[in-house]
């Protein structure tokens, strides 16, 4: 009897549960008002940072990101378009800023004559920037930062 | 006697026919008209040179529209599906170019001369020079030079038909763009095609074309 009641009291507690479940909408601050199961309006497309303007890098070792558009820019076996400004030969008529040094190295340090086949896609590590705000802000610091504040007399 | 004089001139050949054929027109042509006032004459004239020039110019813009490029395979599948990504054929005002209006000149003279050429194609046609995309891709490279010589030579007359040096706002472009152009479109340095190839349809192997490595 003791057992009969108890697996009723469960169906009901469960039946509760799955109702309450059902009846509040699932959302998630990023999603916006769009519940979990339904695909909310997609956001608009906005245009890329096309100032020109060098940006300064997070540490030392970041690839530096395109300032510019690159919409339409061929990169593959038949072309780059991105080293018709940026290539050595090419700097003097364009003024941009020449592929780095480290590009010409193959993966055993060895310097080649020109861009070595591992680098030559630019984009797998240079990107062009969006304006958007993004949903999530970053908390990065670089070095400089941190190590001010270790300093003597530094925030902690 | 009769049945082996028309054997006998069923037996001349065709050459020989047409020939006679073309003298007796020839006499016809020559002769003064005793039938026709010189009225009915001019005026027939008139009204046969209307209807030809007017059929002469509907079958030209036929051949010019994007339509009549497209509608060959060869054309719709590699290079007018490589258009339909680029700014030439979506963009925000909805302003678009279509095949004609960069690769066949608006000028009169010009446009027949381009037209002549062209038949060079209707060859290509015929005897499948580009009917697969590997063959296609094999002669890009010989296709792009060709409308890049073209190009150069009369100056991307083709893209200041719509885009205007003189009436370009440089303030509106990206720094990038507006010194460029500055530097080397109004000095007249460099062409349009100098700098901006490749942007309507994919790019042949660039090795040793100027400007690029």
């Amino acid at each position: 009897m003791l057992k009969r009641t108890g697996i009723a009291l469960l169906a009901i507690a469960i039946a509760i549960g799955t109702g309450s479940l059902a009846a509040q909408t699932v959302n998630s601050g990023l999603r916006g008002a769009t519940p979990l199961n339904d695909e909310g309006p997609a956001p608009p497309m906005l245009p890329n940072r096309n100032t020109a303007e060098k940006e300064s890098r997070n540490y030392p070792e970041q690839p530096p990101v395109i300032p510019h558009n690159i919409d339409g820019y061929q990169i593959d076996l038949n072309g780059n378009k991105c080293l018709s400004c940026h290539a050595r030969a090419r700097t003097a008529e364009s003024q941009a800023p020449m592929v780095s040094i480290t590009h010409f190295m193959d993966r055993d340090g060895q310097f080649l004559a020109s861009i070595s086949p591992r680098r030559f896609f630019c984009t797998e590590c240079h990107v062009p920037q969006n304006t958007a705000t993004p949903p999530v802000s970053n908390d990065f610091t670089d070095i400089d930062t941190l190590l001010s504040r270790a300093s003597p007399g530094g925030r902690r | 006697m009769t049945t082996t004089a028309d054997e006998s001139k069923e037996k001349r050949g065709f050459i020989a026919r047409s020939w006679d054929f073309l003298l007796e027109l020839w006499g016809v042509l020559r002769r003064p008209s005793s039938v026709f006032a010189l009225g009915t004459l001019v005026l027939a004239g008139f009204v046969a040179g209307i209807i030809f020039w007017g059929g002469f110019n509907t079958a030209l813009e036929l051949t010019n529209t994007e339509k009549f490029c497209t509608g060959c395979h060869e054309m719709k599948d590699n290079v007018y599906a490589e258009l339909k990504s680029t700014i030439h054929f979506t963009n925000r005002s909805g302003v678009r170019a279509t095949c004609p209006d960069c690769h066949v000149p608006h000028n009169w003279t010009d446009k027949i001369a381009r037209k002549m050429q062209a038949s060079k194609e209707v060859w290509g046609k015929i005897f499948g020079t580009i009917d697969t995309r590997e063959k296609f891709v094999d002669h890009r490279l010989e296709l792009a030079a060709h409308e890049w010589a073209r190009f150069k030579a009369n100056d991307s007359l083709e893209c200041r038909n719509c885009h205007s040096a003189d009436s370009m706002d440089i303030t509106k472009q990206s720094p990038r763009a507006s010194v460029a152009h500055q530097r080397f479109l109004f000095t007249k340095e460099k062409t349009c095609i100098d700098c901006h190839k490749g942007i309507a349809h994919q790019l042949p192997d660039m090795r040793g074309v100027p400007g690029w490595q």
